[in-house]
């Protein structure tokens, strides 16, 4: 479903991204982790045509996204992120951050989305909050709501960049349970993050990154449990 | 011409200071003793002041204020100019001046503030428009004045004038005579109003295709415009200015320098 | 605990104490001790003649009115001449970089000019090259120049307050596949003005002001009402007439702005 080859990314004298191979098969939960500063977040910060990348191609569906002359518009509508900071739009209700997209992409009006957004809130234990303000919420619920709102364009493959970095750590586990419940249901993940524990316990495959390159990937048994490269080891040791 | 006009004005003063006695009546009463200190515009306008230079005694009120001053007991010398605004001319509070000249007409909500001397001058006031307006129509009949589109200097007696001309529109105001003249060359308004010696030079030298429709004589109106030294209210000194006056005026010297420095304006058309 | 509490009363007390007897000293002084100087007679004849501001005062509330119409024509243009250009100056992409460039030369020469300036040249120049009337109105062209020139006042502000957001909501906004222009519509600019309310509120006092400038083309507005009034009664007190009109209207407007300001200041704790 997507897969990147020979990509690279420098942010002017340093490479960010060197050489990244990775594929990613529909319904799958990749997780990625490493040290900060090592380009899980450029990685899919790049996915989503946040950022252009130097050179290499990234496949979605059989298309080459990278392609500098495409609208990048209609791919992220197809592909979700979910950032570290929330990044709710603090002027309007979580309902109308929910809506804002599908109501001026889809072009669908404030009726027919409610029922459908409402089912999404009340899944995730939000149903009480439609009516908030973000600053009117924990930083768990506006998570959650940041969640809502990238799930409402329907997209096809979810991205998570350190999405309980921010957060109390009380407050991690229900965002957790909401990312259980996505990956239950096939949702294709891609999930930056520190939460080895929870990475070691749902994600079929992880991918250690260090300086840029993937060093090393493979099922959660094998890279945590098993890690090969020192590096690994090293980075492993000190957080888990 | 120049030395003609010197001459003229050498004689005047030869004569005036031949009459002097009213250097008694002025001591102690000016701000500095044995001096005259006299205010004008900045910068004076021709043909009040030529060439902005009022101590080369020429332009009409140079020659006023230099024939005034003999007449009091000044030399020459003796006679000292600053400049002010109109502003700082009826500001409260000591002023820097003896007597003020420019063009200040004489009017009885002013004499309430400040004083002024007997009238040196009685202007005609006249209508300073473009050749193109005349063309079109316009005529020297109030009638036919109410349909254009006036303009004055702000601060002139024009402004209550043209209020008793009560024109269809509402007029329009400059600070100055250089505004008022741009707002003609623009096509703003279509005519203005000043004293007659004003109209006459801004129509010659300030304004392309500029033409005076007709004037207002002095002597039209219960009020005529009439011009008076500017004096602090109070001033002892009143008494000395106006008899130096008064006796400029019998002697006929007055009627003279007006002679030499303003131009006659028989040919301007008088408005009914 | 009550001990305190006790203090602290007191505390305020003396405070309220010491600011009472303070104003009422300063307040005394000025009524007792300025009318007691050699020259206030003179100069209360000369700035607060009650007969003169008492014989003036209805005209120049007349020309009042057309100080508040200039305001009312101008500022909806300012606003959105303003937003406009503020949004010119924030397009990204490189074909619009001659719109970008126009833009931010418009804000650096307007804002460089004095507005004085700007009046003059525009009401008087450009009527001057043969528009015919009543293209050539001193009304059309002096309302430009004031709106030239607080358009790119308003248009700093705006900008400032468009720079404030932070690159993330951008960022979230585009990820969920909205164009740049829907971006700036609904994430970017309902923050943005709202963050600069209080600036804009600050333009508006000076506008309201500045509409007085106009009277350098022509327009008989209140300021020049009062200049007339001045030269023909030989006193000052029109001017201040004319001052009271004025702040009447701006000490409201000038205390709303501040209440926005502490407002927002709140608001972001």
């Amino acid at each position: 479903m997507l897969r990147l080859e020979a990509v690279n990314k420098s942010f002017g004298a340093n490479k960010v991204l060197d050489g990244i191979d990775l594929e990613v098969a529909k319904g799958e939960m990749v997780c990625l982790i490493g040290a900060s500063g090592s380009g899980k977040s450029t990685l899919l910060r790049c996915v989503n045509l946040l950022e252009p990348i130097d050179d290499g191609t990234i496949w979605f569906d059989g298309q080459d996204i990278a392609d500098p002359d495409l609208d990048p518009q209609p791919i992220r509508q197809r592909i979700g992120i979910v950032f570290q900071s929330f990044n709710l739009f603090p002027h309007m209700t979580a309902m109308e951050n929910v809506m804002l997209a599908p109501r001026r992409i889809k072009r669908l009006s404030r009726a027919s989305l409610h029922a459908s957004i409402s089912t999404l809130f009340d899944r995730f234990g939000l149903s009480d909050r439609m009516g908030h303000y973000p600053d009117q919420l924990s930083g768990g619920q506006q998570q959650r709501v940041a969640i809502i709102r990238a799930l409402a364009m329907q997209p096809e493959i979810m991205l998570f960049d350190e999405i309980t970095s921010a957060l109390d750590p009380e407050l991690v586990a229900e965002v957790l349970d909401v990312l259980r419940a996505l990956h239950s249901e096939g949702m294709t993940m891609i999930m930056a993050t520190h939460e080895i524990g929870f990475a070691r316990e749902l994600s079929d495959r992880i991918c250690f990154l260090d300086g840029g390159r993937i060093l090393e990937q493979g099922p959660p048994s094998k890279v945590i449990d098993d890690p090969q490269e020192a590096r690994t080891r090293a980075f492993l040791s000190r957080v888990f | 011409m120049n030395t003609l006009l010197t001459s003229a004005v050498a004689l005047l003063i030869a004569t005036t200071t031949a009459q002097a006695g009213g250097h008694g009546c002025a001591a102690g009463k000016t701000l500095t003793d044995g001096t005259l200190t006299i205010a004008t515009g900045n910068p004076a306008y021709y043909p009040w002041v030529m060439n902005d230079a009022p101590e080369s005694k020429e332009g009409f009120e140079a020659a006023v204020a230099y024939a005034v001053a003999n007449e009091m007991g000044f030399d020459d010398d003796a006679v000292t100019w600053v400049r002010t605004s109109f502003d700082e001319a009826i500001q409260p509070g000591a002023k820097n001046f003896d007597v003020n000249m420019q063009q200040y007409s004489i009017t009885p909500e002013r004499e309430m503030m400040v004083d002024f001397s007997l009238p040196y001058y009685t202007s005609a006031m006249a209508v300073l428009t473009t050749g193109k307006v005349i063309s079109a129509g316009a005529e020297p009949t109030l009638e036919s004045l109410r349909g254009l589109l006036w303009g004055a200097a702000a601060t002139t007696t024009a402004v209550p004038m043209l209020a008793e001309i009560a024109p269809n529109r509402d007029p329009m105001l400059y600070n100055d005579n250089t505004d008022v003249t741009a707002a003609i060359a623009a096509n703003q308004i279509d005519a203005a109003l000043f004293d007659l010696p004003t109209a006459l030079f801004l129509s010659a030298v300030m304004v392309e295709d500029g033409a005076l429709l007709g004037q207002f004589p002095a002597d039209r109106s219960e009020a005529p415009d009439q011009f008076g030294m500017l004096m602090e209210e109070g001033n002892p000194l009143r008494d000395c200015v106006n008899a130096a006056i008064t006796s400029l005026t019998d002697s006929g010297a007055l009627a003279e320098i007006e002679a030499t420095w303003l131009q006659s304006a028989t040919g301007v058309p008088v408005i009914e | 605990m009550t001990r305190r509490a006790a203090h602290q009363a007191q505390a305020r007390r003396k405070a309220l104490r010491i600011g009472a007897g303070s104003t009422i000293a300063v307040f005394a002084a000025v009524v007792v001790f300025v009318p007691m100087a050699p020259g206030w007679p003179a100069v209360q004849r000369s700035f607060f003649n009650a007969e003169v501001l008492q014989r003036t005062f209805p005209g120049l509330l007349d020309a009042f009115v057309l100080d508040v119409m200039i305001f009312a024509w101008s500022a909806p243009a300012i606003a959105i001449l303003g937003l406009l250009v503020a949004i010119a100056r924030d397009l990204r992409s490189p074909a619009f970089f001659p719109i970008r460039l126009l833009a931010t030369v418009y804000t650096d020469v307007f804002r460089g000019l004095p507005v004085i300036l700007v009046i003059y040249l525009i009401g008087f120049g450009i009527p001057g090259l043969g528009l015919p009337r009543p293209w050539n109105s001193p009304y059309i062209w002096g309302s430009l120049a004031l709106v030239l020139v607080y358009s790119a006042y308003v248009a700093e502000v705006i900008r400032s307050g468009i720079d404030s957001i932070h690159r993330s909501q951008r960022a979230a906004a585009l990820s969920l596949g909205l164009g740049h222009g829907d971006t700036m519509r609904f994430v970017i600019l309902p923050q943005a003005l709202r963050n600069v309310l209080p600036a804009n509120m600050n333009l508006v006092v000076a506008l309201q002001k500045d509409v007085a400038l106009l009277s350098f083309v022509g327009p008989v507005e209140i300021f020049r009402q009062a200049g007339v009034y001045k030269s023909l009664y030989a006193n000052f007190t029109p001017y201040v007439g004319a001052a009271l009109i004025f702040l009447i209207i701006t000490i409201p407007a000038t205390r709303y702005a501040d209440y926005l300001l502490q407002k927002q200041r709140q608001r972001q704790g």
